[in-house]
């Protein structure tokens, strides 16, 4: 689904991926985790094509095309959905409006009609509830206003409504408390099926309690340094990162 | 520049005085005396900066002082703007009231005049010699003093004490006209004590020629009363459109006012709203949406000459292209216009490297015990949240398109009409979306 080869990209002149490989197929769950600044949430704007980011070297396919020619809206209406780690405020647009825009931009895309005004409010009434998202929230503008946590919830409803081939969830567990930690893993966990795939950005194995990776990878320097299987997350928590550090220090 | 129209005065000033009423006439030569000292405002001024007439004022502007009809019946031609607002619906063309021909004006509220400004004051000269020039005369301004010495009719509305109008009225300028021309024309707006209206005035413009329009609207809101004014310009790009909104307040009356330029050429509108009572209330608001080269001026001041009035300001701009927009928000409070609340904003947006936006606030407070508040942006499109869209699929025209709409909506939502209000959302769209927001009675936007 997802192949990623040898990305390097950089901001302002700054390399920040420096050759970084990533094979995502239907069906898998990848955490990556990695220190602060390690370019996790990078790696997530170029795959969203943030045009802040400039791809110096690398490819990039999606299902077969090539990403990094696509616009950012054709990578979601492609499937590529991001749970943003810092959510954006738009005041004066509401919920309603960016939800009907996208959907149906994304069914445009499909050669599918608009959905009918009544069909639209069932999806999102079905889609607030699998979220367990307030109707008071919903009725807003965009994440004006929104708590840490509302906002968090607010994107994984964005994903039901979009429902997408590739979710990136970037730290969509920080802020959250312990219950909306459950509910959103819920959501997320009932939104997967055999012919997507999530990739998981998370500094805490909690998250992974609920949604149980199949590999873990290191992000590190702007690379994948370590992978390994679902117990290689308990032992980042246990140990911390300072003997990736020193193992990918000696390699060199 | 002046010259011809110093002139023109001298010699038709017979046939200015025949056709026009003698109330308008008392104070004319008072004010061609003072246009001649002032001439027209230049960007030199203080006041005009943000306002070029000189390209204007070079163009040889043909003048209707002998008030030969106009072959046009606006009634036919005109479809309005606004469907569904169900107003008493008035036209002025060029600068003659239009004979009121249809049928459902004929039902105003008991006591309510309506009609030619010139007749009214032949008619019923002791209701407008109060009022007639009281706010422009006194005003050192090179544009009202010219209107006061060659206009010669205009809109007239008398609401008297505690009738309350139960439609909108709708003003509509039209200009009309083969050669290059110039219209002048003065409106008189009077609510007794407790009346309450609402007035919707529409600039259009008909013909592919240069126009000049000069127009001072004069407004008394006694006690208790209620006005709201809505200005929406949609003319085309040879217009000058220099309109002056002189409103008057007294004690616990309520003032609206709501500019909208959705399409135009230079414009300025000059308003001054002076509150003169206690306890008034002002809301204040204008959008502009620009591209081209059009130019728009806002000259905005409110005036706090007594204690525990609240104002409020409100404009907001989007500019594309080579487009220039100009605001000044004065707020003038006097020394014992104590527990004063006025708050002025003015947002802007730039689409393009060659828009220009200047804002100024000029706050002049002589009182100690007030709260007053300011505030003036000039910025682009929120990049971050118009890639938050792209990435849900949104395209980026339509994320643009949401954002702009987004940022003009709160001066939208201040319209208390509720057509008027959904259709400038509408309008509003449509222009962002760069069709023109037309009105079919306009055959340049078309
Ligand atoms: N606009 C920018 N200008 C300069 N440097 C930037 C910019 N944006 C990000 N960076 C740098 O890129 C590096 C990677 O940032 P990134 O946000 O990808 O880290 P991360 O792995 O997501 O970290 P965290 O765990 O803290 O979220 C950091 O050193 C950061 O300072
Ligand atoms: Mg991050």
């Amino acid at each position: 689904m997802l192949q990623i080869k040898n990305l390097h990209a950089s901001i302002n002149g700054k390399e920040i991926l420096k050759g970084l490989d990533l094979v995502v197929r239907p069906g898998e769950i990848h955490a990556i985790m990695g220190p602060n600044g390690a370019g996790k949430s990078t790696l997530a704007s170029v795959l969203t094509g943030n045009t802040a980011f400039e791809v110096t070297k690398g490819d990039v396919t999606f299902n077969g095309k090539d990403l990094l020619e696509l616009s950012p809206e054709n990578r979601s209406r492609e499937g590529i959905f991001l749970s943003f780690q810092y959510p954006v405020e738009i005041p004066g647009v509401s919920m309603v409006n960016f939800m009907r825009s996208a959907l149906n931009e994304h069914r445009k895309y499909k050669n599918l009609e608009p959905l009918s005004a009544t069909d639209f409010l069932r999806t999102m009434r079905e889609k607030k509830e699998l979220v367990e998202m307030d109707n008071k929230l919903a009725n807003r503008s965009v994440n004006e206003g929104f708590s840490g946590g509302e906002k968090k919830r607010n994107e994984i409803f964005q994903m039901a409504m979009l429902d997408p081939k590739l979710a990136i969830l970037d730290e969509t567990d920080s802020g959250l408390d312990i219950d909306a930690l459950r509910i959103v893993a819920n959501g997320v966990n009932k939104l997967k099926r055999p012919d997507n795939a999530s990739i998981v950005i998370t500094h805490y194995q909690r998250l992974l309690d609920y949604i149980v990776p199949d590999f873990v990878h290191v992000l590190y320097d702007g690379r994948i340094v370590k992978s390994g299987g679902k117990e290689l997350a308990l032992e980042l928590e246990e140990r911390g990162y300072d003997w990736i550090k020193k193992e990918v220090d000696e390699a060199i | 520049m002046e010259q011809q129209y110093i002139d023109l005065y001298k010699q038709q000033n017979d046939s200015i005085k025949k056709h026009s009423a003698a109330v308008m006439n008392d104070s004319r030569d008072a004010s061609f005396a003072l246009f001649q000292k002032l001439g027209f405002p230049t960007s030199a001024l203080e006041n005009y900066k943000y306002t070029d007439l000189k390209e204007a004022l070079s163009v040889d502007y043909g003048l209707n002082i002998n008030r030969i009809s106009v072959p046009v019946n606006p009634y036919e031609v005109f479809s309005c703007d606004v469907p569904g607002i169900h107003s008493y619906l008035y036209f002025v063309v060029n600068d003659a009231f239009y004979p009121v021909n249809d049928a459902r004006n004929n039902v105003l509220p008991k006591g309510v005049i309506i009609g030619s400004l010139k007749e009214v004051a032949n008619t019923h000269p002791e209701l407008l010699k109060d009022y007639y020039g009281k706010l422009s005369t006194i005003k050192e301004d090179g544009l009202i003093a010219f209107n006061g010495a060659f206009a010669q009719d205009g809109f007239f509305m008398y609401v008297p004490k505690n009738v309350v109008m139960d439609r909108p009225v709708q003003l509509v300028n039209i200009l009309r006209s083969d050669v290059d021309f110039m219209a002048n024309s003065h409106n008189l707006v009077i609510l007794e004590e407790g009346a309450k209206a609402q007035l919707l005035v529409c600039d259009h413009t008909v013909d592919d020629v240069r126009f000049f329009a000069n127009r001072v609207t004069e407004v008394f809101v006694a006690q208790n009363a209620s006005y709201e004014h809505y200005k929406l310009e949609n003319t085309h790009i040879k217009t000058t459109n220099l309109a002056t909104l002189l409103i008057d307040q007294q004690a616990s009356s309520k003032v609206l006012a709501n500019v909208i330029t959705l399409h135009n050429g230079v414009t300025r509108n000059t308003i001054e709203i002076d509150l003169d009572g206690e306890n008034c209330e002002t809301l204040l608001c204008g959008m502009v949406i620009a591209d081209k080269k059009q130019q728009v001026d806002n000259f905005t001041s409110v005036i706090h000459n007594k204690p525990n009035c609240q104002s409020r300001e409100l404009f907001k701009y989007v500019l594309d292209d080579m487009s220039k927009g100009g605001f000044t928000g004065k707020l003038y409070v006097a020394k014992d216009a104590q527990k004063t609340a006025a708050f002025q904003t003015n947002r802007n947006i730039l689409l393009s490297k060659t828009a220009k936006m200047r804002t100024k606030p000029q706050l002049e407070i002589y009182a100690d015990d007030v709260k007053c508040s300011h505030g003036a942006t000039i910025g682009s499109l929120d990049e971050t949240a118009k890639f938050y869209m792209q990435s849900r699929g949104i395209s980026e025209e339509e994320a643009r398109l949401l954002l702009m709409f987004a940022f003009t909506n709160d001066v939208i939502e201040n319209i208390q009409i509720p057509a008027l209000q959904d259709r400038m959302k509408l309008l509003v769209e449509k222009r962002l979306r760069g069709e023109l927001s037309k009105c079919e009675g306009c055959v340049i936007c078309q």
